[in-house]
């Protein structure tokens, strides 16, 4: 069979919208993503190594990489609760509940990244009880990690959730028939078929998390080696005129989102080539 | 016993008989009370802490000094003018995605061609992004020390820290959100409808207008409201872009930093709590809309048998 781009189709306007699909995704995203490799190849090798392994920069990563996989990790169990009470249950303002899932999409991150900062502050509202038992979270990393929980958790949720929806009864209803336990049946049948869902939603939020800079320079507190993550150290280059380096530094951040998102578009694909057929 | 008991009062004895197996099935599938209890209860808490507490704050924070001093931070010239430049920001960016959105969908979910899983993949770039680095990508283009910036600067054109810059990074991080909530939903309705549109001799204007955009009006509404969303909120990147100079390039999400910077805890909460009612509203249509979308995949699955039946 000869190479064929494209099916036959009687439909007509795949070369008008195929063509400006492309025109304008290179215009907007392509273009300027290249001319940020571009400008991070104007560093000599050594200058790019010596950039992006500056002892400040390391410590950016490693906070940011750090609090972003606690988060993450957390969302993982409060994501799979929320979801499993939310597909599972039905009770009085189960509807709010839900729809209050998605704020963190739907609040800008300033607005979320002051009002974190003020809940949490000496004697916000859960900042000063959690001060009597010794937990400071402003200007801390745990604010950093508080702050990435906020933004990521519905990443995990709206990912579980019509997985567990989708399940079929029968499954738990065989596995119970069979003289399991409820325990037993979570453990070795309801889980297994989250597996993958779980990997995305955490996959997913942490690649959020990496990437967050509005919520989280409020609570934070910004100490350059502490409590500085990368997005704020690429602004702060920026503004410091040092261009090279914040596109370095940028550069690196990029290609691991990138490895992030074909990780994700593997597991999916993988799940439905498992799960379809 | 029992029998006897059953043939004394024949009306009893079925709705026992059916009692129990149903009693027995939800034991199997469902957990004991207290554990459901505990769970939602959990999920309350967890739910209360994350999300509803900062919400909460947000409105008390605005009104701390009354009405007259809610009123007064957000009637601020420099507030006005924020707004005015966040609508217009939204009102040029969301429309262009929109049209994007729109094409690629139709070329994605319409057409079998080498390269769609990628394709679909490269659209979702600006996700897995940083804002801030949406932002820079378009300094190094178009500052100063940019890649057009000696173009732009001999033909007195200004893009970044100026309201284009703030325009494009608002553009790039909104780029993915109609192509991405319309893509499943063409794709679930197949070509059928308009096969059969075009083979009575319609045109392919005629036939998007009439039949594939009823089809999808409620995905396309939902994608505008996420995209609207997100472009009034951009932070990070619009941050990078816009110099902030006060009264001309600060949007919404950037006044309220530097309110709050300044100390102006009223007047920052006061137009915080703007956005918060917005993210409010959002989440309400958006609530709204799903049952439209999801009307609008179950009627397309609604006609998958008949095809089928049409073919066999």
């Amino acid at each position: 069979m000869p190479f064929q781009f494209k099916k036959r189709s009687v439909l007509p306007g795949f070369g008008l919208t195929f063509g400006y699909t492309i025109f304008y995704l290179s215009l907007i995203v392509l273009i300027p993503i290249g001319a940020l490799f571009l400008k991070s190849s104007t560093l000599s090798w050594p200058e790019f190594w010596a950039t992006v392994t500056a002892p400040r920069v390391l410590a950016s990563y490693r906070i940011t990489f750090f609090a972003s996989f606690v988060a993450a990790f957390f969302n993982l169990f409060a994501g799979l609760l929320i979801a499993w009470v939310l597909a599972r249950y039905e009770f009085k303002g189960k509807s709010i509940l839900d729809a209050l899932v998605d704020l963190p999409f739907a609040l800008p991150t300033a607005v979320a990244g002051i009002a974190l900062t003020t809940v949490f502050s000496v004697n916000g509202w859960l900042g000063k009880p959690l001060n009597a038992i010794g937990i400071h979270v402003s200007y801390t990393p745990i604010g950093i990690i508080v702050a990435m929980i906020f933004i990521s958790l519905p990443f995990m949720v709206r990912t579980v959730q019509p997985v567990l929806e989708d399940l079929e009864k029968e499954l738990e209803e065989a596995s119970a028939t069979m003289g399991a336990t409820r325990w037993q049946t979570f453990r070795r049948v309801i889980l297994p078929v989250l597996t993958p869902s779980l990997f995305t939603g955490f996959a997913l939020g942490f690649a959020r998390a990496l990437g967050e800079y509005g919520s989280i320079v409020f609570i934070a507190g910004n100490m350059p080696m502490k409590t500085e993550i990368t997005p704020l150290l690429i602004i702060t280059k920026l503004e410091q005129y040092q261009y090279a380096e914040a596109t370095a530094i940028a550069a690196v951040t990029l290609v691991i989102s990138f490895i992030l998102l074909l990780f994700i578009n593997w597991i999916q694909w993988h799940n439905r080539r498992k799960y379809s057929l | 016993m029992s029998a006897s008991k059953t043939f004394i009062s024949p009306p009893a004895a079925p709705e026992v008989a059916l009692q129990t197996p149903r009693a027995h099935m939800r034991d199997a599938v469902g957990e004991p009370a207290w554990v459901r209890y505990l769970l939602i209860t959990l999920a309350i808490l967890v739910i209360s802490a994350i999300l509803l507490v900062p919400l909460a704050a947000v409105f008390h924070q605005a009104f701390a000094k009354g009405i007259s001093g809610y009123i007064e931070a957000i009637s601020q010239p420099d507030t006005l003018s924020a707004i005015k430049l966040t609508l217009m920001a939204c009102a040029i960016a969301v429309p262009f995605n929109v049209v994007f959105g729109v094409a690629a969908a139709w070329c994605i979910a319409k057409f079998d061609f080498v390269g769609k899983n990628f394709l679909i993949t490269l659209i979702d770039i600006p996700f897995s992004v940083s804002p801030v680095i949406a932002g820079l990508v378009f300094v190094l283009l178009f500052g100063r020390m940019g890649y057009f910036g000696e173009f732009l600067s001999n033909h007195d054109w200004q893009i970044v820290f100026a309201v284009p810059g703030i325009v494009l990074a608002t553009i790039f991080v909104t780029f993915p959100f109609v192509a991405r909530e319309l893509i499943p939903v063409m794709q679930a309705q197949g070509t059928e409808e308009e096969e059969a549109s075009i083979s009575l001799g319609a045109g392919g204007w005629n036939t998007f207008w009439r039949i594939t955009l009823p089809n999808i009006k409620w995905g396309l509404l939902y994608g505008v409201v996420l995209c609207n969303a997100r472009a009034m909120g951009e932070f990070g990147a619009v941050s990078v872009v816009s110099g902030h100079i006060r009264g001309e390039t600060n949007t919404l999400p950037l006044h309220v930093e530097i309110l709050y910077n300044e100390y102006d805890f009223t007047g920052a909460f006061a137009v915080a709590s703007l956005l918060a009612f917005l993210a409010v509203i959002t989440l309400i249509v958006k609530k709204i809309l799903e049952r439209g979308v999801r009307a609008e995949i179950k009627a397309a699955e609604n006609l998958v048998p008949e095809q089928g039946a049409i073919h066999s």
